[in-house]
């Protein structure tokens, strides 16, 4: 498939959908195949890359989204009895992170940002490894390769860079994996990410950008970032892109798996405007009250995603009461595990803030190394001695 | 040995690399069809393939920051920068990405990464064309620094940065890029002299005198001129600016009681601060007399018809000597 032709094929795919959050741009109908009422639609284009999701797979993906907003309860409590510095949750975000995370491979390789513990959470990762950061217990909580996943990157849109290299590399092995790069609105105002899309659309990189529009970077909303529509920026890359509804997790399942493909199959790469909002604060630090209008946050929570597939599965007579309490166990199992897994992780030892600088001697550090070890031991007890700043 | 010229040696370092690891790959703005605008990589696309010697958009930020993700896929990329000057433009992507994720992960992502920035003046460049960046990036950890002095070490050090599972900027020191020298191009890199240490390039007893890169040239025929007059200057060729090889400059200064530094770059927060107080630190009771910089001033590189004033020349450093040795200078009678 050309460029031309996805492109084509991308702005064709108009949906029924709602047009509440168009800003500019062309006006791009959202991709959707569940109404905010549950109600399946029909769409011939993107019907054919979900239809194997059978009644069990639906189930299953009202699981994980039900868990990993367990799993952002529980940090969020954590947070809050001080046992995390910080959390940045997801909530309202479920069906953007579930649809795409699960539609991919295991040997994809993810580059996200700070926000994506639910396609971490699809890549298999310890849920201890998720908090370690934000406990400040590590820069980075897991091996990326142990879940081909690199860990949070905090500079917005910095990732989006590694990933076209990593498809880059991807290319010259003639393999068909894909590299998924994750960020947000804000992220699209970044040189890095229009240097990733000038890079991936040159060298025809097999890269997926997938922009999770969730309306504010911190306190400024998406208008603030762009007068067009996200998904029209790829546009004048060369970038095909598709504009769905994240809040649908069958449709962004089904947009990713057309992406996805046409990477794998060498058609390069493909931005997906994931159009969701987030609905809780940008981290436990902040205050969205400040910035935020109620009525917003009320007109989302109508779209909720989690209760759209619910909605979905009780028309078709799958929400039994015996799926939601194997559902409400398994998030209770999940939060217990990472509750458990965060309140008994061991401290780090002092010297360990020397380890892993580089990956040979380094003279310099070697001595300042030795110099603090002195000092340490000169209390008696090193890890007395840390604990114990500014008590002289 | 073979005669050839520092530019030339360090492509012939380059073949070596791309010929003994078929991860290694080469990505910059110009380096393919052209051979890069110094021609460092001529001749490298035609034989190796555009996958391995890339021409890239012209985006630096996009130059790293690809390289990253090439590293995390396991290849060791090699980037050139095209000059000094535009290596800004990537500076978030080398002090934030490059130079952390080793450490960010634990030691599970390696980032061999070489980054080749031709720095320096006196070529008579527009501004942008002729800075001396080392400063920002010894500053920060993670990441390794050399500058090269003579074919030679231009040669094996490219290899061993290349080799190197740590990132390295290799500063090259483009006015001595068409100075000739003799290479040995059957030495072996891993048996060479390593890159993180430094070399006595000629032995004294009155001043050690430490330069790098493009200014080892003009220190050394600095030495032989103060010969003329009697004084007798120890040379060091720094090589590694990060880590600084102290043990060599220390055992030096421990001889000689007197220490001058001497770079390009400005001085204020310069690499000879850095040299002067760790020296200072080291070995003060050895000191003869405070440690001296002779530096480029604390100026945006100047329009090139007064760049000659800006760069240290022989006679400044010859001042700074004179200072070290408590001889009449051009600062005689001023105090402090």
């Amino acid at each position: 498939m050309s460029t031309d032709e996805a492109g084509q094929g991308a702005s064709s795919a108009e949906g029924p959908g709602n047009s509440a959050e168009n800003h500019g741009g062309s006006g791009r109908n959202l991709i959707q195949l569940v109404t905010p009422a549950g109600e399946r639609i029909s769409h011939p284009e993107f019907d054919p890359w979900v239809q194997d999701i059978a009644d069990e797979q639906l189930c299953s993906l009202y699981e994980d989204m039900t868990v990993i907003r367990r799993i952002d309860v529980e940090a969020t409590a954590l947070q809050r009895q001080g046992e995390l510095a910080l959390w940045p949750p997801l909530l309202g975000q479920e069906a953007s992170q579930i649809g795409s995370g699960r539609a991919l491979r295991e040997d994809d390789f993810v580059f996200s940002s700070y926000r994506e513990n639910g396609v971490a959470y699809c890549r298999g990762v310890d849920l201890t490894d998720i908090i370690r950061v934000w406990r400040g217990n590590a820069s980075a909580g897991w091996d990326p390769y142990t879940i081909n996943m690199a860990t949070p990157q905090i500079i917005i849109g910095a990732q989006t860079l590694h990933a076209v290299g990593y498809a880059m590399g991807i290319q010259n092995d003639g393999a068909d994996s894909v590299a998924m790069t994750y960020f947000g609105d804000g992220a699209t105002s970044k040189g890095d990410l229009n240097e990733a899309m000038v890079f991936a659309a040159s060298f025809q990189a097999p890269v997926v950008f997938f922009c999770q529009n969730n309306h504010w970077a911190i306190s400024e909303p998406v208008r603030l970032q762009s007068h067009v529509q996200l998904a029209d920026r790829a546009t004048g890359f060369g970038i095909p892109s598709m504009r769905v509804d994240g809040n649908d997790v069958l449709a962004v399942m089904a947009a990713t798996r057309v992406a996805l493909d046409r990477a794998r199959r060498g058609g390069g790469p493909t931005f997906i405007e994931a159009v969701t909002y987030r609905m809780g604060p940008h981290t436990t630090a902040d205050d969205p009250t400040r910035y935020r209008d109620a009525n917003e946050l009320e007109d989302w929570a109508a779209k909720d995603p989690i209760s759209r597939v619910a909605s979905l599965l009780e028309r078709k007579g799958l929400l039994t009461e015996e799926l939601q309490q194997h559902v409400r166990d398994k998030a209770d199992a999940v939060a217990r595990e990472m509750r458990s897994g965060c309140t008994t992780m061991a401290d780090p030892e002092p010297l360990d803030i020397f380890k892993h600088v580089y990956s040979a001697p380094n003279t310099w550090l070697d001595r300042q190394q030795d110099h603090y070890s002195r000092y340490l031991a000169s209390f008696g007890d090193p890890a007395g001695a840390a604990s114990e700043e500014g008590a002289r | 040995m073979t005669q050839m010229t520092f530019a030339r040696a360090i492509n012939a370092g380059l073949r070596k690399s791309l010929e003994n690891d078929p991860k290694v790959i080469l990505l910059g703005e110009d380096i393919g069809t052209l051979g890069g605008v110094f021609r460092v990589t001529d001749g490298l696309q035609k034989d190796f393939g555009k996958h391995r010697v890339v021409d890239t958009p012209l985006a630096e930020s996009g130059i790293i920051g690809t390289a990253v993700g090439l590293a995390y896929r396991g290849y060791r990329p090699v980037v050139e920068i095209q000059f000094d000057g535009f290596v800004y433009s990537a500076f978030d992507q080398i002090v934030s990405q490059v130079a952390k994720l080793h450490y960010r992960t634990q030691g599970a992502v390696k980032m061999p990464i070489t980054i080749r920035v031709p720095f320096g003046g006196g070529i008579g460049s527009p501004e942008h064309h002729s800075e001396s960046p080392e400063a920002y990036f010894t500053h920060t950890s993670g990441l390794r620094v050399v500058s090269v002095s003579n074919p030679q070490d231009a040669h094996t050090v490219i290899q061993q940065a290349i080799s190197c599972n740590d990132p390295v900027l290799y500063f090259e020191p483009k006015r001595r890029y068409h100075d000739k020298g003799e290479v040995d191009e059957s030495l072996d890199p891993r048996t060479a002299l390593p890159m993180d240490t430094a070399r006595v390039l000629t032995e004294g007893t009155d001043v050690t005198l430490v330069a790098y890169g493009p200014l080892v040239k003009t220190a050394r025929d600095a030495a032989t001129a103060a010969a003329d007059e009697g004084v007798s200057i120890e040379v060091i060729d720094l090589r590694s600016l990060a880590p600084v090889d102290y043990a060599t400059v220390e055992a030096s200064v421990r001889k000689t009681g007197r220490l001058v530094v001497t770079h390009e770059a400005g001085q204020s927060g310069g690499l000879g601060a850095e040299v002067a107080a760790s020296i200072t630190e080291r070995c003060f009771y050895h000191l003869e007399a405070a440690p001296v910089r002779v530096t480029g001033f604390d100026i945006p590189y100047p329009y090139s018809k007064l760049e000659m004033h800006h760069l240290p020349g022989l006679d400044r450093i010859l001042d700074g000597v004179d200072r070290a040795m408590g001889r009449p200078n051009s600062l005689s009678g001023l105090e402090g």
